[in-house]
């Protein structure tokens, strides 16, 4: 292990990192228990909503769209996905990858120029 | 080794002045531990002062000297911000998920400072150099969605499940042109690694990406994606006080609202070193006269003339609203970003000068023609139908 | 070392994808199948596949999950809580984990030796990448790093061009398949409502 993998210092840094919040939470949980009055009460505690008092479950059921745009979402970030190591390797591509990519990215825009056409993609 | 060098590698050498107090087996873990600490405490300070600036320059935007009290000029402004968060009360509603409350902020500010370990701030200063710098900076940066999911989550409370899903959808909107935009420039260097792009941009000024067709259209998409992600106004909809109170923010107090306020900063700093990486030379100089300045000088210049351009930005335009936030990430940035990629091939295989014409005729075309199609698309006369979110 | 870094991130991935089949939420479940995620990425990157390891955070743990959770907030979640187990499902689950595990073992089987970076005949690769119209390739081996991401690309798109294009034909049906079901149910709530 003289030469550890440059990845390592993501694992490194990740617990740092994890640290780093860690410290001035502890110092303000430890000021809290020691200096600050302790007044828990109901309404202090209550999730805020206007003033009022909270009506209903506060987990929602989200409208269509948001799944729509997500489906959408993925099947692009795949593209990209694809995109990316032709991106790497296009300088030492020929001609006929080249344009079986440009005929891959074309299908995948036509399925957004589609949705696109049909409204599919308007906000509501 | 010439003075200037020296002043130009001090942070490295530093560094292994430090490392060689330990044994041989050790030290390539001291030196990533010294990495990961300078590189905390460079940002978080960085943080303190872009909070200052941000204050100050927005106060002077709308008219008002900005703090002025604590310290000379409210210079030590952030540090008193700093112990007020650290004793404030830290209230928790007795209705949340008591683990995800705990976990959001912490959660969303490890990956907020991961991204920085794939930037290079000078020559030979990057922390983590791998081959697959730029796609490793997006696959971290796209996971502080799903803390920002907890966070309205864990709150239990409707106004934060409502602005974390807004926030979670327009990123992700916004994240396809970024990705998109950064493809340009992967296309012109056959490189991921951020130390080959940046290298790949030497010798001035108009070397730089950002002075060519392709670069220039890729910029724009990339900073105002940029704004987008980083949720920063005009772009600011999931945070929107009016409607929303303060979106996933409004159960968060004490530290740990602090802690989402500086993975914001610290979001759109590693954001924009990005840019500048990519289109702006990173740590180059602009003329080769200018070498002798440090190069993390540079980088660090160019990093806060971004932060002025946002604190600029957020104090003159107006908030969007959610259908043109939408509209324009994909019926404008997206199909800009897909062609700037085709018009990029072009660039590298044709060698200049018959590119210029064909992208400048191309995008002006395309953003001509997609601009009145969004413009079509705006609902105009009538009456305004109100509906509330369902 | 390396088998310890193993052990760990396969523990990280089987500890919360035992937590996503177990746990009550559903977003819980979520939650814990993005981390689970995570560790499966830290495994590819231990393996030296990097590509995959990133794309598997970026893809996977972004995208994926975040589609996810949008199904999830269209579903009524108290009712979600409160349902039993299916003993259907789980008896087919349980048949999936069997035939998963003699696929493994068929597939370990038919490995011989172990093919990693270090056993690839650099000088050899060298010489047939700036041969042909690899020159960026040949540079990186000549730098001791692999390529993984150029030699993807070249592989992909030289020679399964036409395996790109059924992929693509296969994402364009899934966006059209998708977007119309998607409308019919909406054009349904719409019409009730």
């Amino acid at each position: 292990m003289d030469n550890p993998s440059p990845y390592w210092f993501l694992v490194v840094f990740g617990a740092v990192a994890l640290v780093f919040p860690l410290i001035p939470l502890g110092l303000a949980r430890l000021w809290f228990l020691v200096f600050s009055p302790q007044k828990p009460s109901k309404e202090k505690n209550a999730v805020y909503e206007c003033g009022l008092e909270s009506k209903g479950d506060s987990w929602l059921q989200m409208k269509v769209h948001y799944y729509l745009y997500a489906i959408v979402f993925l099947i692009v970030d795949v593209e990209a996905v694809f995109l990316i190591p032709f991106a790497a390797a296009y300088a030492s591509l020929p001609i006929g990858a080249i344009v079986a990519m440009l005929f891959f990215v074309l299908l995948v825009a036509e399925g957004l120029v589609w949705a696109w056409g049909r409204g599919f993609l308007e906000w509501k | 080794m010439t003075l200037v060098e020296r002043i130009d590698q001090a942070p490295l050498l530093l560094q292994r002045w430090a490392v060689s107090f330990f044994p041989a087996l050790l030290q390539p873990w001291v030196a990533m531990l010294i990495s990961a600490a300078a590189i905390i405490g460079v940002f978080a300070s960085l943080f303190a002062l872009s909070t200052l600036a941000e204050r100050k320059g927005l106060g002077r935007i709308q008219n008002r000297p900005g703090p002025n009290r604590v310290g000379p000029f409210g210079m030590l402004q952030p540090l008193a911000d700093g112990i007020k968060m650290l004793i404030k009360e830290d209230i928790v509603p007795l209705r949340a998920d008591k683990v995800l409350h705990f976990l959001a902020p912490i959660a969303l500010i490890v990956p907020s400072l991961l991204v920085y370990s794939v930037l290079p701030i000078g020559r030979n200063l990057i922390a983590m150099q791998c081959q697959l710098g730029v796609l490793l900076f997006f696959a971290i940066g796209a996971s502080t969605e799903l803390s920002i999911f907890m966070a309205g989550w864990g709150s239990h409370n409707k106004y934060s499940l409502l602005g974390s899903i807004r926030a979670i959808a327009q990123m992700i909107s916004y994240e396809l042109p970024m990705v998109l935009a950064a493809v340009t420039v992967i296309l012109a260097t056959s490189s991921l690694d951020t130390v080959n792009i940046v290298e790949a941009q030497a010798g001035g000024f108009w070397a730089w990406h950002a002075f060519t067709p392709w670069g220039a259209i890729a910029l724009l998409t990339f900073f105002i994606c940029a704004l987008a992600e980083s949720n920063r106004a005009p772009f600011d909809l999931p945070e929107a006080e009016s409607e929303l109170i303060a979106g996933h923010l409004t159960e968060y107090s004490g530290f740990k609202y602090a802690l989402f306020f500086m993975a914001e900063y610290l979001g759109m700093m590693a954001i924009s070193g990005m840019a500048i990486t990519l289109f702006l030379g990173g740590w180059q100089a602009p003329l080769p006269i200018l070498n002798f300045i440090p190069s993390w000088m540079w980088f660090f210049g160019k990093l806060a003339c971004f932060v002025v351009l946002f604190i600029w930005i957020r104090g003159t335009l107006p908030r969007l609203r959610a259908d043109q936030l939408m509209n324009l990430a994909w019926k404008f940035l997206l199909p800009i970003a897909l062609l700037n990629i085709g018009l990029a091939g072009l660039w590298v295989k044709s060698s200049g000068w018959i590119a210029w014409p064909i992208s400048v005729i191309l995008l002006g075309l395309a953003i001509v023609g997609l601009g009145r199609l969004l413009r079509g698309s705006r609902p105009r006369g009538g009456k305004r139908i109100y509906r509330y979110a369902d | 070392m390396p088998s310890f870094i193993f052990y760990l991130f396969a523990l990280v991935t089987l500890g919360f994808g035992l937590l996503v089949v177990t746990a009550r939420n559903p977003v819980t479940s979520a939650l814990s199948l993005a981390s689970s995620f995570v560790g499966l990425a830290a495994l590819f990157i231990s393996l030296d596949a990097y590509f995959i390891g990133i794309i598997q955070i970026l893809v996977y743990a972004g995208a994926v999950m975040v589609l996810f959770l949008f199904i999830i907030m269209l579903m009524d979640i108290k009712a979600e809580e409160g349902k039993k187990t299916n003993n259907g499902a789980l008896v087919g689950g349980c048949l999936l984990a069997v035939l998963l595990v003699l696929q493994v073992i068929m597939v370990s089987g038919a490995f011989h030796g172990e093919r990693t970076v270090g056993d690839l005949d650099t000088a050899a690769a060298i010489g047939k990448a700036a041969g042909t119209e690899l020159p960026t390739i040949a540079n990186d081996l000549r730098e001791g790093s692999l390529p993984d991401t150029k030699l993807m690309g070249y592989a992909l798109f030289d020679r399964y061009g036409f395996h790109l294009q059924v992929v693509g034909l296969l994402l364009l049906v899934g966006t059209v398949g998708v977007v119309m079901l998607s409308k019919r149910d909406t054009a349904a709530k719409e019409a009730g409502n």
